[in-house]
C-alpha cells in the first residue's frame, strides 16, 4: 500500500442518511448519476442490480442497504460511485457525493470501540478535520463475499 | 533499450520455438536415429539462442548455447541420444520455458541453471571429451565463406541413407550465362526444378549468399533424387539463361571419403540402441509427420483483435437498435438499407469470430511431455495418443481450459490408469492407453478424455459421498450410476486414499466441473468399472455472440439462448397437469415440467392478472426438457454476451449478461440450471 508512506490520503467524501464517508480517489473511477438498473434475482439483497456503464455490465450495491440504515428514495443528488478494487468493478449507491480532501495520516483514528457496540470491520478508522467527522471504509469488507456465499447456501439447500 | 517494440515479437517467436523443440523431442524419443529431428531441434534453438543475445538476455543465450552443443553432438553422431539425454535437454527446455515466461512477465529471464548446465556439460565433454572443438569445427564448415564442396557428417549420413534407399546423389555444377541480368531469379527457378524432381543437401555458395546474389557466375548443389542425370539435366537446362549444367554422381566422387565405414559402424550400434528405447517406451509409430503448412499469415496482436470485437460488439448492439427503430418507422428504403446493413455486418461478424478461432493443439500440445513426466515419476507405462488437435475454438474459451484439462489428464494419470503389474494382473496390457480427443459437432466441441484404467469404483464413490455429507442415505437409492459417477465433480469430494503429488491437491474435480460450466459447456463421465473411464467435455464454439429469445417476464426482460430452445408454444391453462405437485404438460407425448420463471427469479409483480393463456419456452439439457413460463416472447436476436463483472458470481440461472439496443441490461437465463 503505498498510502502509509504518503503524508496525505486524498479521498472522496460521500454522504449517507447525516454522516460522511471516504473513500480513497485512487479506489474510485467515476462517480454516475442514478440510471435504469437491472434487478438480478437471488443476488444478495445489498445489491440493487447491474447498468450498463458504458457498454460493461456493472454491478451495484446500495450502501444503505448494506450499512443497514433505514432506505429512503432516490433523489436528484443521489450518486453511483464507481470503485475497483482487484480487479472487481463495482458501483455504490449514495446520497450525494461532492467533496474531494486531503486527510493528513495523523488525523486518521482507529474505530472507536464501545462496550456492547456491534463490530464492524469495515469501518478502516475516522478521521476528524476541522469539525467534520468522516468515516473511512474497509471497501474489501464493504464488498464482502461474505454474505454473498451466505445467500448461496441458502440457495443450494 | 530500443529492443522493447521487439519483446512482444522476441516472446512469441521464442515460444513457437520452444514448442518446436518440445514436439521434435518427444518425437526424437520414438526415433532415436532420425537425424533430421535434431536438425529441427537445432535449428530452432540456434533461433532462439540468436534472438535472445540480440535482445540482450544472456543467461537465455547461454543455456540454449550448451543445449545447442549437446544437439551438435548429437547430430554429429558423437552422443547417443538416449531417455537420460532427453530428461536432461527437456528439464533445460523447462528452464528456457521459465525464463520466457519470466521475461513475458516484465523479468530479467534470470535462472539458476548451473545444475542442468552442468548436466549438459558432462553428457557433452563425458561421452566425447574433443566435442567442443569438433562442434565449432562443424560450424566453421557448415560457414558460408567455405566455397569447397564438403560435406559434413549430418549430410554425409542422409546422402548414405539415400543411396541406401536406392536413391541418386547428384553433384551438379550450374552456370548461367554472362550477361544474365535477373540471377537471383534464374538461381531461383533452378532450385525450384531441383526441389520438383528431389532434395537439395547442400548449395555452395549457401542458399542465403545465393539470394543475395553474392556468387559469381556459377554455383554447386548435391541432389538427392530419384531420376537420371540426363532427365535432370534436360529440366535444369530448359531454365533461360543457364548456360552450363555439369552433373555427375556424387558417390563417385566421394569414393575415397574414409569416414564412411566408420559411420556404418556407427549406425548399427544406434541401431541397437534404437531397439532399446523402443522396447522401454513402447511408443507407438506414428508414421504421419506433419508438414507445417506455407500459409500467408501475419501475427497480430491478441489486444488488437480484442478491441476489434469489442468494437464489433458495439456495432452489434447498435445494429440491434436500428433494427428496432427501423421496425416503428416502417419506411421502406430505411428498412431495405438497415436489412443490408444487418446482412453484412452478419458477414463481419463470421469473419471476426473465425479470425479469433485457435486450434486446440495450443492447448494439447503441453500433454505429451507432462505425461511422459508423470509417467516417469508414477513409474506407470502410458501412453497419450492425442486426435483431433486441428480442432479450432474462439480463443477465449482456449484460454479457460487449459487447468481443467490438465486436471482431468492428472487424474486419469494418478487415478485412472494402474500400475504395470496390476495391469497385468487384471488381464490388461501393461501399457495404458490415455486418448485425447477434440471433434466438432454442430455448434459444440466435444473434448473427450479416455483412459483405459481401472475405471470408477462406484460403491467407494457412494460411501465417500455419504461420508462427506454430499448426498444423504435415502438418496443413493435414486441415483442412476451416470449421477453417481458426477458425484465425483461434487465438491468436497476425493476418492484417492492418499493425497499424492500429482493429483489431489485439495482442489477436487468440483473446480473443473465449474470452469467448464462457466464457459457455458458441460462435462459428463461415462465410466465402466475395471474397464476404464471417459470424461467428455461439451464447450460452445464462441462466447461472445450469441442468438437468443428475448421474453418478457412481468416488466423484465430476460433472454434465454437460442441453442437450448426447442419450441415456443402457448398453451390454454386446462392443459396443465399436475403431477407430483409439479405443473406439467403433455409436449408431443412426452410429459415436461413447467418451471415458472417468475417464481424461481423473484420478479416482483406488475399487477397483471394471468389469464388463461400461458407462454412457454420448451429448452432441454440433454434428453430432459423443461417448460418456462414466460409472460410473452419479444423474438429472436443476436447479442453481444457480457459477464455480470468479477462480483457477481455464481448468481442462480443466470448466465451472464447483455445490452439490449436500448442501452439496458437482460439478464441471459441459463436453462441447464433449472432442469434438475
Amino acid at each position: 500500500m503505498t498510502e502509509e508512506n504518503v503524508m496525505n490520503e486524498k479521498v472522496i467524501v460521500f454522504k449517507l442518511q447525516d454522516e460522511e464517508y471516504g473513500v480513497p480517489v485512487s479506489y474510485v473511477g467515476s462517480i454516475e448519476r442514478m440510471q435504469e438498473i437491472t434487478r438480478v434475482p437471488k443476488a444478495p439483497t445489498f445489491v440493487r442490480g447491474v447498468i450498463n456503464l458504458r457498454g460493461i455490465v456493472t454491478p451495484i450495491i446500495d450502501l444503505r442497504e448494506r450499512f443497514e440504515l433505514e432506505l429512503t428514495d432516490y433523489t436528484d443528488s443521489t450518486r453511483m460511485i464507481i470503485v475497483s478494487i482487484e480487479d472487481k468493478d463495482v458501483g455504490m449507491i449514495v446520497d450525494g457525493a461532492n467533496d474531494v480532501l486531503d486527510i493528513p495520516v495523523e488525523a486518521i483514528e482507529p474505530p472507536p470501540e464501545v462496550v456492547g457496540s456491534v463490530d464492524v470491520d469495515y469501518i478502516r478508522g475516522v478521521a476528524k478535520i476541522d469539525k467534520r467527522l468522516l468515516i473511512l471504509l474497509n471497501l474489501d469488507k464493504v464488498l464482502s463475499k461474505e454474505e454473498v456465499s451466505k445467500l448461496e447456501t441458502v440457495e443450494s439447500s | 533499450m530500443e529492443t522493447n517494440q521487439y519483446l512482444d515479437v522476441f516472446i512469441d517467436e521464442s515460444k513457437d520455438n520452444l514448442q518446436v523443440v518440445n514436439d521434435k523431442l518427444l518425437e526424437l524419443e520414438k526415433e532415436p536415429t532420425n537425424i533430421s529431428l535434431v536438425e529441427e531441434i537445432f535449428r530452432a534453438a540456434h533461433t532462439l539462442k540468436g534472438m535472445s543475445a540480440t535482445m540482450g538476455y544472456e543467461d537465455l543465450a547461454d543455456l540454449t548455447h550448451k543445449m545447442e552443443n549437446v544437439l551438435d553432438a548429437i547430430r554429429h553422431e558423437q552422443v547417443n541420444v538416449s531417455t537420460s539425454l532427453l530428461d536432461v535437454l527437456l528439464q533445460s527446455l523447462e528452464y528456457l520455458e521459465e525464463m520466457i515466461m519470466d521475461i513475458a512477465d516484465g523479468g530479467e529471464g534470470k535462472k539458476d541453471v548451473s545444475k542442468v548446465v552442468t548436466q549438459l556439460q558432462a553428457i557433452e565433454a563425458g561421452e566425447q571429451p574433443i566435442s567442443e572443438v569438433e562442434s565449432n569445427a562443424a560450424t566453421l564448415a557448415e560457414s558460408p565463406v567455405d566455397h569447397q564442396m564438403k560435406v559434413d557428417q549430418f549430410e554425409e549420413t542422409v546422402i548414405h541413407q539415400a543411396t541406401s534407399d536406392g536413391q541418386q546423389v547428384h553433384y551438379i555444377k550450374v552456370t548461367l550465362s554472362e550477361d544474365c541480368m535477373l540471377k537471383v531469379a534464374r538461381v531461383y527457378m533452378v532450385f525450384e526444378v531441383l526441389e520438383q524432381n528431389g532434395e537439395v543437401i547442400k548449395s555452395v555458395p549457401s542458399v542465403s549468399e545465393l539470394e543475395d546474389e553474392n556468387f559469381d557466375q556459377s554455383f554447386e548443389v548435391i541432389l538427392v533424387t530419384g531420376i537420371s542425370e540426363e532427365e535432370l539435366e534436360a529440366k535444369i537446362m530448359k531454365v533461360s539463361e543457364v548456360s552450363e549444367v555439369k552433373i555427375e554422381d556424387f558417390n563417385k566422387l566421394m569414393v575415397d571419403q574414409p569416414t564412411v565405414e566408420q559411420k556404418a559402424i556407427k549406425e548399427t550400434e544406434i541401431q541397437e540402441e534404437e531397439a532399446e528405447i523402443n522396447q522401454n517406451s513402447k511408443t507407438s509409430e506414428d508414421g504421419t509427420k506433419k508438414k507445417s503448412a506455407g500459409n500467408k499469415t501475419i501475427r497480430v496482436n491478441i489486444d488488437r483483435l480484442d478491441v476489434l470485437m469489442n468494437l464489433f460488439e458495439e456495432l452489434v448492439i447498435d445494429r440491434g437498435r436500428l433494427e428496432q427503430i427501423s421496425q416503428e418507422l416502417d419506411h421502406n428504403d430505411l428498412k431495405g438499407t438497415v436489412e443490408r446493413m444487418s446482412r453484412i455486418s452478419g458477414d463481419l461478424q463470421n469473419i471476426i469470430l473465425t479470425m479469433r478461432m485457435v486450434a486446440i493443439d495450443q492447448v494439447f500440445n503441453r500433454f505429451p511431455r507432462m505425461v511422459r513426466q508423470l509417467t516417469r515419476e508414477l513409474g506407470k507405462d502410458i501412453n497419450l495418443q492425442i486426435e483431433g488437435a486441428e480442432t479450432e475454438l474462439d480463443r477465449t474459451v482456449i484460454d479457460e481450459i487449459g487447468d481443467p484439462l490438465v486436471h482431468l489428464i492428472r487424474n486419469g494419470i494418478d487415478h485412472g490408469i494402474e500400475m504395470p503389474e496390476e495391469r497385468k494382473a487384471a488381464g490388461k496390457p501393461e501399457t495404458g492407453q490415455l486418448l485425447l480427443k477434440a471433434y466438432h459437432s454442430g455448434n459444440h466441441v466435444f473434448v473427450e478424455i479416455k483412459d483405459d484404467g481401472q475405471g470408477i469404483n462406484q460403491e467407494k464413490v457412494i460411501k465417500k459421498a455419504l461420508e462427506n455429507g454430499v448426498i444423504t442415505s435415502e438418496q443413493v437409492g435414486n441415483l442412476t450410476d451416470r449421477q453417481v459417477n458426477e458425484l465425483i465433480l461434487a465438491s468436497g469430494f476425493s476418492t484417492a486414499d492418499e493425497i499424492s503429488d500429482i493429483s489431489g491437491r485439495g482442489v477436487g474435480l468440483d473446480v473443473v466441473k465449474n470452469t467448464i460450466e462457466s464457459l457455458g459447456g458441460s462435462i459428463e463421465i461415462d465410466s465402466v468399472y475395471g474397464k476404464g473411464t471417459t470424461f467428455s467435455i461439451q464447450l460452445p464454439l464462441t462466447l461472445s455472440i450469441i442468438s437468443v429469445m428475448l421474453v418478457i417476464v412481468q416488466d423484465e426482460t430476460y433472454a434465454v439462448p437460442l441453442s437450448s430452445i426447442i419450441e415456443t408454444a402457448v398453451i390454454k391453462d386446462t392443459d396443465i397437469m399436475k403431477a407430483h405437485n409439479k405443473r406439467v404438460i403433455d409436449f408431443r407425448g412426452s410429459i415436461v415440467p413447467l418451471v415458472d420463471l417468475k417464481e424461481v427469479f423473484e420478479v416482483p409483480s406488475n399487477g397483471k392478472e394471468q389469464d388463461e393463456f400461458y407462454s412457454i419456452v420448451i429448452v432441454r439439457k440433454g434428453d430432459q426438457m423443461a417448460g418456462l413460463i414466460v409472460d410473452s416472447f419479444i423474438g429472436q436476436q443476436e447479442i453481444v454476451l457480457k459477464g455480470l463483472g468479477n462480483y457477481l458470481t455464481d448468481i442462480f440461472a443466470i448466465s451472464g449478461a447483455t445490452i439490449l439496443g436500448d442501452g439496458e441490461v437482460a439478464l441471459i437465463v441459463d436453462s441447464n440450471a433449472l432442469i434438475k
